[in-house]
């Protein structure tokens, strides 16, 4: 979509085709279309468009798929860094803030 | 309505004033921002033990969009314990996850209202929800409907196929728009904190500290970091695709140096409002640094940046920021006593 991409070449997704077993639902549950079927096996079509959600990894039978999922939230990263944890998305007043 | 577990509460469909009221405060964060409904089992219309079942978090909003998309039609909603939390940030959290769901299943004794074993959820559920996890332990299946609660009837006629298009998430104009209230409560903290310090530094001159400095250099100063304010936590947000870089920090500095420009643009045309053009510069600066982080925050609401890409993003921007502002204030505080 013009204007609304994120930074590139960051994302930690990696998708291990010797696993997959092409049942598509990485496919389904990304939110973002990263994923294609290809020839019956998934394949990494547009990287930079993930967002980290994670979904496909949980959701991957095989064990196919890694990500470091996380919050993409400023806010997340600086309550993790003054608590010394990890990006934690605990800024209580917002429901719509993760 | 009567059902081989005993009653089960039903909802209408029908969204009344006092659920727009409601939802309304948590877009503004007056009082309570968690807005829950008891988890468990529901029924909209009248459903039988064939009718699908949908799951939701215990948010109310998620609950009320839902309900209201069913008007006419007959099915089961099962409401997990997200405490409060709308789907896709309880299943980041994991409580929107595959524990909570096969406890709920359990608890609500789903497998004596109905006699199929589907369940369907919405497709952000599935960053906290494994379903090949919840069939193995439990047994029931799982259908990822669409992302938007208003395309779940299309998809229930399409025999619980998603288009392309349904499984996307976009960030569009409208929904930038009903974030903004949100943004500007949640930001207003830290310009209250900010407009008492600036305050408090206005009274500093070169005639001692006098409360007619605070009262002129103190309302400029209200002024520029409302232009901040607006520009970081509103402006911003809303004109998201048009605004250069990809990066969040740099599309509110944008905004906030455009907003600076525009205010002290009119002192060069005569007469304006700073006395000392060292402290207009010094606006040039912090508006653009308070405005950069207040957009910066706004990642979290956003819909499309990955945690890798924020730590890059704050890793120039933040100390940018810092710079900036540190600079500012100093320019704007010693531009009194040159
Ligand atoms: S979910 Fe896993 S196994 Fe299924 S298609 Fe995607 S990568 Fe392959
Ligand atoms: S982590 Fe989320 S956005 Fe990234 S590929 Fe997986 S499902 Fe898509």
């Amino acid at each position: 979509m013009f204007g609304l991409r994120y930074l590139t070449h960051v994302v930690t997704l990696e998708l291990d085709e010797q696993k997959c077993n092409g049942c598509r639902m990485c496919v389904e549950v990304c939110p973002h279309a990263v994923f294609e079927i290809v020839e019956k096996r998934a394949k990494i079509i547009d990287r930079d468009a993930c967002m980290e959600c994670g979904a496909c990894a949980m959701n991957c039978p095989e064990g196919a798929l890694v990500v470091n999922a996380g919050v993409g939230c400023a806010t997340a990263v600086i309550t993790g860094a003054i608590r010394g944890t990890e990006p934690t998305c605990d800024c209580a007043a917002d429901p719509d803030c993760c | 309505m009567d059902t081989p577990i005993g009653k089960i509460p039903r909802v209408k469909a029908r969204l009344t004033s006092r659920d727009w009221y409601g939802s309304w405060k948590v877009r503004w964060a007056i009082g309570r921002t968690r807005y829950r409904v008891p988890p468990g089992l529901y029924a909209v219309g009248a459903p039988t033990h064939e009718s699908p079942v949908l799951v939701t978090a215990n948010y109310k909003m998620s609950l009320d969009l839902l309900r209201s998309e069913l008007a006419g039609h007959d099915a089961w909603i099962m409401v997990l314990d997200t405490k409060g939390i709308n789907v896709w940030c309880a299943a980041g959290k994991g409580t929107f996850g595959t524990a909570e769901l096969i406890d709920r299943i359990d608890r609500v004794r789903l497998s004596d209202v109905v006699s199929h074993r589907n369940l369907i959820l919405p497709q952000l559920g599935a960053t906290g929800v494994s379903a090949h996890a919840v069939e193995d332990q439990s047994g029931w299946r799982i259908t990822y409907g669409p992302v938007r609660a208003g395309d779940l009837l299309a998809f229930l006629r399409a025999g619980r196929k998603a288009t392309p298009e349904m499984r996307r998430v976009r960030f569009p104009l409208f929904n930038r728009l009903v974030l903004v209230p949100t943004e500007l409560a949640v930001s207003s903290k830290y310009l209250l904190i900010v407009a008492v310090c600036f305050l408090a530094l206005s009274g500093l001159g070169s005639t001692g500290y006098s409360v007619h400095q605070i009262q002129a250099v103190g309302s400029r100063s209200l002024l520029m970091l409302l232009a901040a304010y607006f520009a970081g936590a509103a402006v911003a947000p809303v004109l998201l695709p048009w605004l250069p870089g990809p990066a969040f920090s740099l599309k509110g500095a944008f905004v906030g140096l455009l907003a600076a420009l525009v205010i002290i643009s009119r002192d060069w045309a005569g007469p304006g409002i700073f006395d000392n053009p060292l402290e207009a510069g010094s606006w040039l600066l912090m508006v653009p640094a308070v405005a950069s982080f207040l957009t910066m925050n706004y990642t979290g609401s956003s819909t499309y940046t990955s945690l890798s890409g924020v730590r890059r993003e704050m890793h120039f921007a933040v100390p940018a920021q810092i710079g900036a502002a540190t600079i500012g204030v100093v320019v704007w505080v010693v531009g009194r006593f040159i």
